[in-house]
C-alpha cells in the first residue's frame, strides 16, 4: 500500500482514551508497538496465522496485524498490558505462571488475551472448547498441554473469585 | 536411581522472569527501540539458483527516508578462512555469503541487498527499487538428484572429502562419512531375518514464533553493539566479528529475551548486515525477518534419503545393521549428517554395523541445527525396521527393544562406549505405564512405540554470584533463557547454598559482563550452566569458610558447611544468609564464580507410546493418546522437564504428520507461511502424558541429564508404527500427511 | 476512508475505479495487499454502513445478511445456526476465533477463492447476492457470483450489499464439511455444502450440493443434487450422488492436495454432508 497522509485516530486502549496519528497502511499492531510503545503484542507472522498479536477489539479477540490503525476510531481495545488489575495479576496470568504454561513467552501475550476472552464468556470451558477457540494461537514450545491446563485452572479460579 | 532428598531441586517454583512475560513487559529484540533507530529491510533472491550479473542501488539510495543501502560489495572478502566457533568450525566464506550473496544466489530468499530507512515500509519500497540482474541457473532440491554427476553444481570448487581423501572433480557432496564396527557381512550371514527399506523425509523448520531480529549500533569509535535473538551471545559475537573482520573485543552482544530457537538461532543471518547498515548510516538499525524470510532464509533441518538394513536372529537378537544416509545440507556444506550417522543405531547394541553418510548441497537454505539434529530422521527409519523384525519374529515391539537396548558398556557404531545410561529404565517405565497396560480398542486404531536418543553435550559455561547484604544472591550467567533456564540454574545454586529459589536473582548477562558461555543448545544448559552455578556456589562457600574462620577465630578447615547450607565451627553456627550479612557488615563483598567445561555427553534416552485412529476414507490421523517417557537423570524443575518432553513431542508430531517444505516447479518454496506450513495447533494434539525417569548422571552434582532434544526423536517413528498397527500400511516417507497415507492405503493390498 | 452509506461507497468506487478496495473484516485483503497480490490507492472501510453490517431474519423472506456481518455473529446466533446449519458450519471454521471476529461472509464471497468455506454453503442454501452500483441495485445467484480464482461478477463501481438466503422450512437441513490436514487454521482441500428438503414420507423433496476447491470457482453440483430427488435417504444414495459430483470436479494438484485425492474427497464429503443435512432436517 502506498504512503498517504497520516490520519488522526481516537480510541480507548486498556481503559484509557488515546489518540494517535497513523498512515492508512499501518496495522493496529504497528500502531500499538511502534507509535504507542505497547510492545506486549507480538508479531509472529503478520498474516493472521499465529495469534501472537491478539488483542480485544470491542470485546472480541482479533489479530491486530489484520486490523488497520485507522479502523479503530472510537473502538475499545484491550491488550496484554491491560489484563492485570493494577498491582495484582489476573488469574489467567497467575495460572500460566504456576502451571509453567510458557517457555519462551513470545506467544504468551496472545494466548492470555484470547484465553481471558474465552473465560469471560465461559469460565467452565471444556478442554475441547479451549482447544477449539485457542487454535488460532500457535505455540511451538509447550505442546499446549500446560496451556490448556492453565486456562482450565484460571477458569476455576475466576468462578471461585466471582 | 537417585534417592537424595533435596529442598529446592525437584520443586516447582514460579520462574523469575515470569511476571515480565505474562504482562508484556519482557523485551524481545523486535521490542527494542533506540533513539534515531532506523528500520532495515533485506532484498532477497526470487530465484533458487542464479548468477548475479549486476546490482543497481541508485534509485533506492535516492529515495527520501533512505539512509543506507548495502550489498555483497560492502562485506569484507573473507575467502575460505576456517573459523573455530567453539562448537564446530565454519568456513567463513560460506557464512559471509550466506548472510549476503556475492556472485551467486543459491536459494530463494538468499539476501542480495539491504536498505535502512526511517520506516520499514519505506525500506521495503526502496528495496523494490534495487535492480538486480540475474542469470537464472538450473536448480536442484532433492538430495539424490543433487548427488548425480550431471546435477547443477552449487559450488564450483567443492571436492568431496571422503575419510580424509579429496575427490578430484567437484560435486555437491562436501563430505562422505563412514563408520564401522564388527564384520557386517558375517553379521548378516548370521541373521535369520533381514529387512531392508528406503525412507525419505521432507525438509522441516523449527518454526519458532519469533522471527529473527536484530538491532545493531555501530559507533564512530569502532565499537559495535548488538541486541539480538540468539541462542548464544558469544558465538554470535564471534561470527559477527569474523564476518565483518573486526576485533572480537569491539563487539558487544546483548541477548534479548528470545522467542524460541530449537537450534535455528545459532547461526548469524542479520547481524553483519544490520551492523554495516548502521555503520553506513551512523544510526542504530533494527531488522526483523518476515515469516516468509524465516522459512526461506534461515536454517531448516535436512530432508533426507535413507536406505537401512537390519538383521536379527530367531531369538530376537539384532546382529547386523547397515545404513546409507544422504542428508541435504542446504546451500552450503555442513549439514546434520554427522549426528545422523552417530544416532542411527544408537539405541541398540548391534554387534556388526556399518554406516555411510553423505552431506549434500542443494538449492535450499543452509540447514541448521533443529532439536536433536539428524536423529529424528534415522529414528523414523530404524524404529520401524525394529518393529518389522519383531513382527517377523512374532515378538512384541517392546520385547525386541528390551532385548537389544543399549546399556552401560555397549559401543556405538561411531566409537564411544556408553557410561551408565537409562534406556532400559525408560522401557521398563513404559512397560509399567498405565497407558501401555490399557488395551486400545476400536476399528482403525493402532498403537506404536519407539525409542530415541540424543547425546546432550557439555561445552563451556560460566556463572558468577554476588552476595547482597541480606544474603540474597545476584546470579549472572551467559545462557540465553529460552524456556525457564534462569530458574533451573538458580535452583541448583539455591540448593547448594541452602537458600530458596526466590533468594536468587538470576540474570542472563551480555558478552561484556558474563563469563564465556557456549550456546543454549545441545540440551546442555541445565546440565552445564547449572553445574557452573553449583561450582560458583561452592566457590562462594570456600571463600566464606575462610572469612568465617577469621570471624570465629579458628582455621578454615575447622569450618563445616552443613547439608542445609549453614556454616559451623568453633562452637558457632550461622545460616548462609546470617553469615553473609555479618560478613557484608564487616566489609566483605563476596563474589563466587566458576567456569566449567564438562566433556562427557549426558546421553538422554526416551521411549514413546502413541495411540492413533486413522480415517480410512481420508488418511487423516487423529492422535488419541500419547505418552512420553524420558530419563532426565534428575529433574531440577519437573514442570520444565515435562514442558520439554511435551513441546519436543508435539514438534515431532508436526514433523510426522504434516510439516514439510513444499517446492514449486522452479524450486521456490510454495508454503512459506504458517497457513500452509502446518505446525500443530492446539486442536491437533491431545494432552501429552509424561513419565520422568531419574537414573542420575554421575557426571553432574545433582545427576542432571539434558532433556530438551530427545523428545522430538521418537514421535514420527512411534506414529508410523501406530499407523501400521491401525491400517497395515507401512509409511516410509515423512510427512505421513493425509494424501500420502490415503494413497498408500489404496495401493497396499494388505491394508484393511 | 469510512463512508456511512452505500451510495457514498458507490461514488467513491466511481471515482477511483479498481484502485479502490473495499474492506470489511480485512482478513484477506490486508494479506493480499502485503503480498502484492492486490493493489489499492484507497481502502474503503464499509463497516460504518448499517445496511452492510446488520442482518435480519423473517419467516417469509428468510435471512438478509449484510455483506460485512462477521462469522462470529452468524454462528453465535442460536436461531440462525439452527436454521442455516451449513452456514454455521462454515463460519465456525474460517480461520481461528480471531479471524472469525472480523471476517465476514460477504467478504468470503467477494474474495472469490475457489476454496472459500462460506460459498458452497451459500450455493447449497440457494442464496442470492444483492449488488449496488451506479445503476442501482440488482441481484445475482451466489452460484453465478464467482467467475474465477479471486474474480467475481461485480462490475466496476459495484459492491455487494447483502446476501439473501431463502427461508428454511422445518423439514430442511443443511451442512458443510471440508477436509483439511489439521483440525483448524487450514484452507479447505475440498469443501462440500449440502442442503436437503424432506417430504412428508421421508424422501428427499429437493436438494442442492455445492463443491469448493475442486475448480476455478465453487460449483453447484446440479446432476448430483437432482439424483437425490424423490429417493429415500440412504448411504448408497449419498455415495452415488458423491460419484456424480466427482464427475464435475476438475481440481489441481498443489501444496494442499493432489488432483486424485481431491476428487476422491468430493465423494467422501458429499456423503458425509448429506448424512448430516438429512439428520438435521429430521431433527428440526
Amino acid at each position: 500500500m502506498p504512503a498517504t497522509k497520516k490520519v488522526h485516530v481516537t480510541t480507548t486502549i486498556n481503559g484509557e482514551e488515546i489518540d494517535f496519528l497513523c498512515e492508512p497502511r499501518h496495522s493496529l499492531l504497528e500502531v500499538l508497538r511502534d507509535n504507542l510503545g505497547l510492545t506486549g503484542s507480538k508479531e509472529g507472522c503478520n498474516n493472521g496465522n499465529c495469534g501472537a498479536c491478539t488483542v480485544l477489539l470491542n470485546g472480541r479477540p482479533v489479530d491486530s496485524c489484520l486490523v488497520l490503525g485507522v479502523e479503530v476510531e472510537g473502538a475499545e481495545i484491550e491488550t496484554v498490558e491491560g489484563i492485570a488489575c493494577s498491582s495484582s495479576l489476573h488469574p489467567v496470568q497467575e495460572c500460566f505462571l504456576e502451571g509453567a504454561a510458557l517457555q519462551c513467552g513470545i506467544c504468551t501475550p496472545g494466548f492470555l488475551v484470547a484465553a481471558k476472552a474465552l473465560l469471560d464468556k465461559d469460565p467452565h470451558a471444556s478442554e475441547e472448547t479451549i482447544r477449539f477457540n485457542l487454535a488460532g494461537n500457535l505455540c511451538r514450545c509447550t505442546g499446549y498441554d500446560k496451556i490448556v491446563r492453565a486456562v482450565q485452572a484460571a477458569g476455576q479460579r475466576m468462578s471461585a473469585d466471582a | 536411581m537417585t534417592t537424595t532428598q533435596y529442598r529446592v531441586i525437584g520443586s516447582r517454583p514460579v520462574r523469575h522472569d515470569g511476571a515480565d512475560k505474562v504482562t508484556g513487559k519482557a523485551i524481545y529484540t523486535a521490542d527494542m527501540k533506540l533513539p534515531g533507530m532506523l528500520s532495515g529491510f533485506v532484498l532477497r533472491s526470487p530465484h533458487a539458483h542464479a548468477k548475479i550479473l549486476s546490482i543497481d542501488t541508485s534509485e533506492a539510495e535516492a529515495m527520501p527516508g533512505v539512509h543506507a543501502v548495502v550489498t555483497g560489495a560492502d562485506f569484507p572478502n573473507v575467502e575460505d578462512k576456517i573459523a573455530d566457533l567453539g562448537e564446530g568450525s565454519v568456513n567463513l566464506a560460506y557464512l559471509s555469503t550466506n548472510c549476503m550473496a556475492q556472485k551467486k544466489v543459491l536459494y530463494r530468499g538468499h539476501a542480495v541487498a539491504a536498505v535502512a530507512a526511517t520506516d520499514v515500509h519505506i525500506a521495503e519500497e526502496a528495496a523494490a527499487k534495487i535492480k538486480v540482474e540475474y542469470e537464472v541457473l538450473d536448480s536442484v532440491t532433492w538430495v539424490l538428484d543433487a548427488m548425480q554427476d550431471d546435477a547443477p553444481l552449487l559450488h564450483e570448487n567443492l571436492l568431496t572429502d571422503s575419510l580424509g581423501k579429496k575427490a578430484e572433480t567437484p560435486s555437491n557432496i562436501p563430505v562422505h562419512m563412514h563408520f564401522e564396527k564388527g564384520d557386517v557381512a558375517a553379521g548378516f550371514a548370521e541373521a535369520d531375518v533381514i529387512i531392508e527399506r528406503e525412507f525419505k523425509t521432507a525438509t522441516v523448520h523449527q518454526g519458532y514464533i519469533e522471527p529473527h531480529a536484530v538491532v545493531a549500533d555501530y559507533n564512530e569509535d569502532g565499537r559495535l553493539r548488538i541486541w539480538t535473538a540468539t541462542q548464544g551471545s558469544f558465538t554470535c559475537r564471534q561470527q559477527t566479528a569474523e564476518v565483518l573482520q573486526i576485533p572480537l573485543g569491539n563487539v558487544l552482544v546483548t541477548p534479548c529475551e528470545i522467542g524460541g530457537g530449537f537450534g535455528g538461532k545459532i547461526t548469524v543471518y542479520l547481524e553483519p548486515t544490520a551492523a554495516l547498515l548502521s555503520k553506513k548510516s551512523g544510526r542504530p538499525v533494527r531488522i526483523t525477518m518476515t515469516r516468509a524470510d524465516v522459512f526461506e532464509a534461515s536454517g531448516p533441518t535436512p530432508g533426507s534419503y535413507m536406505r537401512i538394513k537390519l538383521g536379527a536372529k530367531n531369538d530376537g537378537t539384532i546382529v547386523a545393521g547397515e545404513a546409507w544416509l544422504a542428508y541435504d545440507a542446504g546451500a552450503y556444506p555442513g549439514g546434520m549428517i554427522g549426528p545422523g550417522c552417530m544416532c542411527v543405531f544408537s539405541c541398540y547394541d548391534i554387534e556388526h554395523a556399518v554406516v555411510d553418510g553423505y552431506d549434500v548441497c542443494l538449492n535450499k537454505p543452509k540447514t541448521s541445527a533443529y532439536r536433536a539434529p539428524g536423529a529424528t530422521q534415522v529414528a523414523f527409519a530404524v524404529e520401524q525396521l525394529v518393529d518389522e523384525l519383531a513382527e517377523k519374529l512374532d515378538m512384541c515391539a517392546l520385547e525386541i527393544r528390551e532385548k537389544n537396548a543399549v546399556k552401560e558398556g555397549a559401543r556405538r557404531v561411531d566409537g564411544p562406549v556408553y557410561p551408565p545410561i537409562g534406556l532400559e529404565q525408560c522401557l521398563d517405565a513404559l512397560k509399567q505405564s498405565e497407558h501401555w497396560n490399557t488395551p486400545l480398542e476400536g476399528p482403525h486404531r493402532g498403537r506404536g512405540i519407539a525409542a530415541g536418543f540424543w547425546f546432550g553435550c557439555g561445552l563451556k559455561s560460566s556463572a558468577a554470584c554476588t552476595v547482597n547484604s541480606d544474603g540474597t544472591i545476584n546470579l549472572l550467567e551467559g545462557s540465553t533463557d529460552i524456556g525457564g533456564s534462569r530458574t533451573s540454574i538458580a535452583m541448583q545454586l539455591a540448593e547448594v547454598l541452602g537458600l530458596e529459589a526466590e533468594d536468587i536473582n538470576p540474570q542472563v548477562g551480555d558478552t561484556d559482563t558474563a563469563g564465556y558461555t557456549d550456546v543454549t543448545g545441545g540440551s546442555r544448559v541445565t546440565f552445564a550452566t547449572g553445574m557452573a552455578a553449583y561450582e560458583a556456589g561452592r566457590d562462594l562457600q570456600q571463600q566464606m569458610k575462610t572469612l568465617a574462620a577469621e570471624l570465629w577465630d579458628c582455621s578454615a578447615e575447622e569450618i563445616t558447611v552443613n547439608e542445609d547450607g549453614s556454616f559451623s565451627g568453633n562452637g558457632n553456627q550461622l545460616g548462609f544468609k546470617e553469615l553473609a550479612s555479618q560478613l557484608f557488615a564487616a566489609g566483605e563483598h563476596l563474589v563466587g564464580r566458576a567456569t566449567v567445561s564438562p566433556e562427557c555427553p549426558t546421553n538422554g534416552f526416551g521411549a514413546h507410546i502413541a495411540d492413533v485412529e486413522v480415517d480410512p476414507e481420508t488418511g487423516k490421523v487423529t492422535i488419541l493418546r500419547y505418552t512420553t517417557i524420558q530419563d532426565a537423570g534428575k529433574a531440577i524443575h519437573p514442570s520444565y522437564v515435562e514442558g520439554q518432553l511435551q513441546g519436543g513431542t508435539v514438534q515431532g508430531i508436526g514433523w510426522a504428520l504434516n510439516e514439510e517444505y513444499f517446492f514449486n516447479d522452479d524450486d521456490t518454496m510454495a508454503n512459506a507461511d504458517f497457513l500452509d506450513y502446518r505446525v500443530p495447533t492446539m486442536l491437533d494434539v491431545p494432552m501429552i502424558e509424561t513419565i520422568i525417569v531419574e537414573t542420575g548422571n554421575p557426571d553432574h552434582p545433582y545427576g542432571v541429564r539434558g532433556v530438551g532434544e530427545t523428545p522430538i526423536v521418537p514421535p514420527p517413528a512411534a506414529l508410523a508404527n501406530a499407523i501400521y498397527n491401525a491400517t497395515n500400511t507401512r509409511m516410509t516417507e515423512l510427512p505421513m500427511s493425509p494424501p500420502k497415507l490415503w494413497k498408500a492405503m489404496q495401493s497396499d493390498p494388505s491394508a484393511d | 476512508m469510512a463512508p456511512e452509506s452505500v451510495s457514498e461507497v458507490v461514488s467513491v468506487l466511481g471515482e477511483h475505479g479498481d484502485r479502490a478496495k473495499l474492506l470489511a473484516g480485512a482478513t484477506d485483503l490486508l494479506v493480499q495487499l502485503r503480498e502484492g497480490l492486490r493493489e489499492a490507492d484507497v481502502v474503503v472501510d464499509i463497516k460504518k454502513i448499517d445496511e452492510v453490517t446488520s442482518y435480519k431474519y423473517c419467516e417469509e423472506d428468510g435471512l438478509s445478511l449484510g455483506a460485512a456481518v462477521t462469522c462470529c455473529e452468524v454462528y453465535e446466533h442460536p436461531l440462525l445456526s439452527r436454521l442455516y446449519g451449513a452456514l454455521a458450519d462454515s463460519t465456525q471454521i474460517i480461520g481461528g476465533w480471531q479471524i472469525q471476529s472480523r471476517a465476514s461472509v460477504g467478504g468470503n464471497l467477494c474474495n472469490a477463492s475457489p476454496a472459500a468455506d462460506a460459498v458452497p454453503s451459500l450455493i447449497a442454501l440457494n442464496a442470492t447476492a444483492v449488488i449496488a452500483g451506479p445503476n442501482g441495485e440488482h441481484t445475482l445467484a451466489v452460484q453465478d457470483f464467482c467467475t474465477g480464482p479471486g474474480k467475481n461478477a461485480l462490475e466496476s463501481g459495484e459492491l455487494l450489499v447483502s446476501i439473501q438466503v431463502p427461508a428454511q422450512c422445518d423439514n430442511c437441513g443443511s451442512a458443510y464439511e471440508r477436509f483439511i490436514p489439521r483440525n483448524e487454521m487450514d484452507i479447505a482441500v475440498v469443501g462440500v455444502g449440502s442442503w436437503v428438503k424432506l417430504a412428508e414420507d421421508g424422501t428427499i423433496a429437493d436438494a442442492r450440493i455445492a463443491l469448493g476447491a475442486v475448480a476455478a470457482t465453487p460449483l453447484f453440483a446440479e446432476e448430483a443434487s437432482a439424483s437425490l430427488i424423490g429417493k429415500q435417504p440412504s448411504e448408497e444414495l449419498f455415495a452415488a450422488a458423491g460419484e456424480l459430483a466427482k464427475q464435475i470436479a476438475t481440481p489441481l494438484s498443489d501444496k494442499r492436495g493432489t488432483k486424485e485425492f481431491r476428487t476422491h474427497l468430493v465423494g467422501v464429503l458429499v456423503k458425509r454432508t448429506l448424512t448430516v443435512a438429512v439428520e438435521r432436517a429430521q431433527n428440526k
